[in-house]
C-alpha cells in the first residue's frame, strides 16, 4: 500500500478530481494549507501593495493499493500542471498496515478503491 | 442654608411656571419629532455595536477580533455610567462658576439629577417653542437628547480603538478610555454644542460631531499610535485584514446608522433633518467610488476595504457639514476626503512609519479636518439661510473653522498625551510580547473567535 500526497494549486483542484474520478479513485481526503516557498502572493491593503509570502495551496491524501499507485500518480501530475513556478509537490511512501474500523478488516482488503 | 435658598428660588420658579402656563399655550413634546429621535437614537447605537465592532474586527487578525468586539461593547456599557453620571452635565450643564462656562458644565445634572420625565429638551437646532419663562426649548423630551448624546459619547471613544487595536493591555485601555472621555470628550463637546461653550458663541459651525467626534478621537488615536509603538509583527506596511466580509458589514451598519447620527443631530424631524440624511447619503457615495477608483487606477484593482473605507471616510467628513452644505457640497467633501485619506494611508503613514493600526486618524483625524474646514468653505445659505461658508463671501466663517480645528487638536493631543501617560504609569498601556504574539483574545479574555470544537 502507498500513501500518494499531493500539494496543489486551489484553482487545480476540481481538475485533479476529476482525474482522479476518471481512474477509478474517488475516495481521497484534502485540507487547505498554507506554506512559505518561492513564490510570492500580491495583496493590497488600503492602497498599500506589498507582497506576502504566505501562500495558499490545497493538500490530498490518498491511500491506494501498489498496483493503483502509478495511474493515481499520473493522474495528479498531469492534471495539476499549469507549468508555471509553484505547481506543487507530490509524495509516495509505503503504508504499514491499514484497517477498517467497522469490519475490522485489514490489509489492502481495508481501502475502499479494489 | 445656600443650598435651601437655591431649592426655594427653584421651587418658586416651578410654582411661576406653572401659573403663566396657565395663560399661554404650554409647551409640549413633537410627536413626530420625539418618534424620528428614538429611532436616531438607535440608528447610532447601531454604528458601534456591531457596526465598528464589525468593521474594526473584520481589519485585524483573526487572533485579535474578540478583543476588538470587547472593546466596542466595554465602552457602551462603561461609558454610557459615566455619561449618566457626570458626563452629560459636564458636557451640556452650565457651570456655577463663571470663568469654567465656556469650557466645561458644572454637576447640577450629575446623576441625571432634576431633570424629569416631562422635560423638554433645552437643547433644540431647528424646532423650538416658547417656554412658560419666554426662553425657547426643544421640542423632544430632555431625557431623549441625553440618551441621543450619550450614543455620541460612547463612539468617540471606540473611534481611537482602530489606533491601538491588537497590542493595548485590557486595563489600560479601560482607564484610559473613561479619563479620556471625562477629560477630553466632555470638554470638547462643551466648548462646542453647549449653549455656554465658547467655539459654539464664536459660531463654530459642526453639525454632527466632525469635531467633537471625528477629529477629537481621529488626534487622540495618532498620539496613543505613536506612544504604543508598532505591533511586533508590523513591517512598513498594512497587515491583511483576516475577514473582509466584516469589514463590509461593519461599513454597511455604519452608513446605515450615519443616518441617524447626521439627521437626528436636527433634534427634529423637518426638512433640515431630510437634508442631512441626502448629503450624508451623498458625500458616502461619492467617497466609496473614488476610493475604488483610486484604487483601481493606482493598484489596478478596485478592492472591497478600499470601497469600504471611502465610504467610511465620507461619512466622518460630511459629518460636520451635514446641516449646512447641499448636493454640490456633498459631492465635492466625499470626492476630497478620499483623494486626501488615500494619500495618507497608502503613502504618508509608511513614509512616517507611525502604526496607526485600522487607520483611525487617517480615516477619521484627517476625514474629521478636512470636513470640518470644508464646512467653512461649502456652507451655503440655502441650507440654513443664517449660515455661509467662504464661497459666499463669508472668510470669517472658514477662521472659526480653523480656530475650532487647531484648538482641538490642540487640546486632544496634549490631553490625550498626559492621559496615557498617566494610564501608563498606573496599570500599564501595553501587553507583553509574549501576550502580543499570542493574540489578545487569548490573553486578555481567555477565548478564540473561531473555535475548533464542536
Amino acid at each position: 500500500m502507498k500513501k500518494i500526497e499531493a500539494i496543489i494549486r486551489k484553482s487545480k483542484f476540481e481538475d485533479v478530481k476529476q482525474a482522479l474520478y476518471d481512474v477509478g479513485i474517488d475516495w481521497f481526503s484534502y485540507w487547505d494549507i498554507t506554506g512559505l516557498g518561492k513564490s510570492t502572493e500580491e495583496q493590497i491593503v488600503r492602497g498599500q501593495v506589498f507582497k506576502s509570502g504566505y501562500i495558499q495551496r490545497r493538500m490530498i491524501s490518498i491511500v491506494v493499493r501498489d498496483v493503483n499507485a502509478e495511474k493515481t500518480v499520473n493522474a495528479i501530475l498531469n492534471s495539476a500542471w499549469t507549468g508555471e513556478t509553484g505547481d506543487g509537490k507530490l509524495f509516495v511512501s509505503d503504508i504499514q498496515e491499514t484497517f477498517r474500523i467497522r469490519t475490522k478488516e485489514s490489509g489492502p482488503d481495508a481501502l475502499f478503491n479494489k | 442654608m445656600k443650598k435651601y435658598i437655591i431649592s426655594l428660588i427653584a421651587f418658586l420658579g416651578i410654582f411661576s411656571a406653572t401659573l403663566s402656563a396657565q395663560t399661554t399655550a404650554a409647551p409640549k413634546v413633537d410627536a413626530g419629532d420625539t418618534a424620528w429621535m428614538i429611532v436616531a437614537t438607535a440608528l447610532v447605537l447601531l454604528m458601534s455595536i456591531p457596526g465598528l465592532a464589525l468593521f474594526y474586527g473584520g481589519l485585524v487578525r483573526r487572533k485579535n477580533v474578540l478583543s476588538v468586539f470587547m472593546q466596542v461593547f466595554f465602552l457602551v456599557g462603561i461609558i454610557t455610567i459615566e455619561w449618566v453620571i457626570v458626563g452629560y452635565s459636564n458636557a451640556f450643564g452650565s457651570n456655577s462658576v463663571d470663568f469654567l462656562k465656556p469650557y466645561i458644565g458644572g454637576f447640577d445634572w450629575a446623576f441625571l439629577n432634576n431633570i424629569k420625565a416631562s422635560d423638554l429638551s433645552p437643547y433644540f437646532i431647528s424646532h423650538s417653542q416658547l417656554a412658560a419663562d419666554g426662553t425657547q426649548i426643544g421640542t423632544i423630551p430632555h431625557i431623549l437628547f441625553i440618551m441621543f448624546q450619550c450614543m455620541f459619547a460612547v463612539i468617540t471613544p471606540a473611534l481611537i480603538i482602530g489606533a491601538f487595536a491588537e497590542r493595548i493591555n485590557f486595563k489600560g485601555f479601560v482607564v484610559f478610555s473613561i479619563l479620556w472621555s471625562l477629560f477630553i470628550y466632555n470638554p470638547v463637546a462643551h466648548w462646542v454644542w453647549s449653549a455656554d461653550g465658547w467655539l459654539f458663541k464664536l459660531g463654530a459651525l459642526d453639525f454632527a460631531g466632525g469635531t467633537v467626534v471625528h477629529i477629537n478621537a481621529g488626534i487622540a488615536a495618532i498620539v496613543t499610535a505613536v506612544m504604543l509603538g508598532k505591533r511586533r509583527d508590523y513591517k512598513d506596511h498594512a497587515l491583511p485584514p483576516h475577514n473582509i466580509t466584516y469589514v463590509v458589514m461593519g461599513a454597511g451598519m455604519l452608513w446605515v446608522g450615519w443616518f441617524g447620527f447626521n439627521a437626528g443631530s436636527g433634534l427634529a424631524a423637518d426638512g433640515l433633518a431630510a437634508n442631512a440624511l441626502m448629503v450624508t447619503h451623498i458625500a458616502a457615495a461619492a467617497a466609496a467610488i473614488t476610493w475604488a477608483l483610486l484604487d483601481w487606477i493606482i493598484d489596478r484593482r478596485p478592492t472591497v476595504v478600499g470601497i469600504s473605507t471611502g465610504a467610511v471616510g465620507g461619512l466622518v467628513a460630511i459629518t460636520p457639514a451635514a446641516g449646512f452644505v447641499g448636493v454640490g457640497g456633498a459631492l465635492v467633501i466625499g470626492i476630497a476626503v478620499s483623494l486626501v485619506c488615500f494619500c495618507m494611508v497608502a503613502y504618508v503613514k509608511p513614509k512616517l512609519g507611525y502604526d496607526d493600526s485600522l487607520d483611525a486618524f487617517g480615516v477619521h483625524g484627517i476625514g474629521g479636518i478636512l470636513g470640518a474646514i470644508l464646512t467653512g468653505v461649502l456652507a451655503t445659505p440655502l441650507v440654513q439661510a443664517s449660515y455661509s461658508g467662504a464661497i459666499f463671501g463669508n472668510f470669517h466663517q472658514l477662521w472659526i473653522q480653523l480656530l475650532a480645528v487647531g484648538s482641538t487638536i490642540l487640546f486632544s493631543g496634549i490631553g490625550t498625551f498626559i492621559l496615557f501617560k498617566i494610564t501608563d504609569k498606573l496599570v500599564g498601556v501595553r501587553v507583553s510580547d509574549a501576550h502580543e504574539a499570542l493574540g489578545l483574545d487569548e490573553s486578555q479574555h481567555g477565548e478564540t473567535a473561531y473555535t475548533t470544537f464542536d
